[in-house]
């Protein structure tokens, strides 16, 4: 009985004030948008660096023109160093292979390219990564060696993007977010006024307070749960259409973003919208509606 | 000598308690201010009123009557003094009891503060509903207190299909619906005509006599002097006269 009135009451004070309710929504949708896609970016770092860590070599690319001799001695020196768990000869033949298959797709850019071109290395796994500068500090200036090459220094930039790219979604998130808060509070006062003859005299009467407060602060707590579901709903939208979609080869250099990940964040937005806008709400009837 | 204290001393103590049960209000030392308003302040209020007593409250425009009829509410607390009504201390009452407390009162105003969107008794039965009382209860009692304030047969009429003095009986009724122990009543007959007016307070002096005390703030002296029940006179805050059967003066 009492449940029916407080919802009749809810749905009433929504649509009593749909701009408002629709406002708000909106702007509550758009900031949990960026704060998914920031939580996803912050998972996303830590997969990437699971992925990598096992797989990160470093790689030392011999002159062209290195005699045997020198080749394997740099090998040998390369197993004998402390940092070394693996070092693996990789000739002209094999790198031709390797970039063959790395970029199939484009068969005009392998075409153009020479087997004599690309320089045979030694791959090394490293036992640390961290200990790659000494090891290319050690190597880098010897003869018969082109270039050393750590991985880690170019996945570097990758998570420097993404970092980047999280901060700047929570900062708007942020600033959405605060702007909906905003609105919510507006909204309250708004449902209050227009609601002050049923208040007052349900206090008059002796309603409790929560039953008083219950319809607005519901209020807030659905218009933030139908955001946080929209908000769900861009986040899947963006998975199919810009990574999986227009924009995969970009995003197939780091593994896939995968559904369990978005999955979790539908709870994790509700929750936080529903819980923030229940307390947003609260504090707002505190001021407005007195005991 | 002490010996001598002691017994001269507990009989007045036992006197007092059993006043403490008799009265249903008791106003002792009350004083509020509003130092950043002209609200109308009260200064040093003794009241103390029995149960069943019908009073009346009257006094110029800013002499704080309604002042009063807030601190009874509990929507303001006095800076100073105690207030109790029935076996709870208001001043001490704790927020979240406030609303368990207005339930032991009832009140009518100058206005009405009908719900214009609901029938006369749903208007009745939403006191009822927002205190959690079972629709059982309030399809019994609803059509019975209406029957009491003689609007039996006009229960589904809305508040713009019925007179001032119909809408007031609502209002009255609705107060009345929780059987409360005290009933306050701001200028009830202030938007009625006299006629009307004499029929309200033939209401409320029906009520009066199952036991319910009733306190009365009006500016109509003929009521007062017709009624001619307890008057209490109040000038700038202060009770100027505290009469039993007394006329508007």
């Amino acid at each position: 009985m009492r449940a029916k009135y407080v919802m009749s009451e809810v749905f009433l004070g929504l649509w009593r004030n749909i701009s408002m309710t629709v406002a708000m929504i909106i702007t509550m949708a758009v900031s949990l948008t960026m704060l998914g896609a920031g939580l996803l970016l912050y998972n996303q770092v830590d997969v990437i660096e699971e992925y990598y860590q096992t797989n990160l070599e470093v790689v030392v690319y011999l002159e062209r023109e290195v005699t045997q001799e020198v080749s394997d001695q740099i090998g040998a020196d390369l197993k004998a160093s402390p940092y070394v768990e693996q070092a693996v000869y990789e000739s002209k033949e094999e790198a031709y292979e390797r970039f063959k298959e790395t970029f199939e797709d484009t068969p005009d850019l392998v075409k153009s390219v020479d087997a004599e071109v690309l320089p045979s290395a030694w791959r090394i796994k490293m036992k640390d990564i961290a200990d790659a500068p000494k090891l290319i500090a050690e190597f880098q200036e010897r003869e018969g060696v082109y270039q050393v090459t750590n991985q880690r220094e170019i996945l570097q930039q990758v998570f420097d993007i993404l970092g980047g790219a999280q901060r700047l979604t929570l900062i708007v998130a942020l600033v959405q977010g605060i702007a909906a808060l905003m609105l919510v509070a507006n909204t309250i006062q708004v449902a209050a006024y227009s609601r002050r003859r049923e208040v007052a005299i349900m206090k008059l009467v002796g309603a409790p307070n929560w039953f008083v407060q219950a319809p607005f602060v519901l209020e807030a707590v659905f218009a933030g749960v139908i955001g946080s579901i929209f908000a769900f709903a861009t986040l899947i939208a963006a998975k199919y259409l810009v990574i999986d979609g227009q924009f995969e080869n970009l995003f197939s250099l780091m593994p896939p973003i995968d559904m369990q990940a978005i999955l979790i964040l539908l709870p994790i937005l509700t929750g936080i919208s529903a819980v923030i806008s229940a307390i947003t709400a609260w504090i707002t009837l505190r001021f407005n509606i007195k005991v | 000598m002490e010996y001598a204290t002691l017994v001269l001393e507990a009989p007045d103590r036992l006197r007092e308690s059993a006043d403490r049960l008799r009265h249903v209000i008791q106003l002792e030392g009350v004083t509020k201010h509003y130092p950043r308003s002209n609200r109308p302040s009260v200064e040093d209020v003794n009241v103390f009123i029995d149960k069943g007593e019908f009073v009346f409250f009257i006094g110029p425009t800013g002499a704080g009557k309604s002042t009063m009829i807030k601190l009874l509410l509990r929507e303001e607390v006095p800076d100073k003094g105690k207030i109790s009504v029935g076996d709870i201390d208001v001043t001490r009452l704790r927020r979240w009891k406030v609303p368990a407390y207005r339930r032991s009162i009832g009140c009518v105003f100058q206005d009405f503060r009908l719900l214009p969107n609901r029938t006369a008794a749903e208007n009745v039965a939403f006191a009822l509903e927002v205190i959690g009382k079972p629709r059982s209860v309030a399809r019994r009692v609803v059509p019975e207190v209406l029957e009491l304030v003689g609007l039996g047969g006009k229960e589904h009429r809305y508040p713009h299909e019925l007179s001032g003095g119909e809408q007031q009986r609502v209002a009255v009724a609705r107060a009345f619906v929780n059987r409360p122990l005290l009933l306050l009543a701001d200028e009830p007959t202030g938007n009625l005509d006299p006629d009307t007016s004499i029929e309200i307070m033939r209401l409320l002096d029906r009520i009066s006599r199952t036991g319910t005390t009733i306190l009365m703030v009006t500016h109509d002296s003929n009521i007062v002097n017709q009624m001619r029940r307890r008057v209490i006179e109040i000038e700038n805050g202060q009770i100027v006269r505290d009469q039993a059967r007394g006329v508007y003066g």
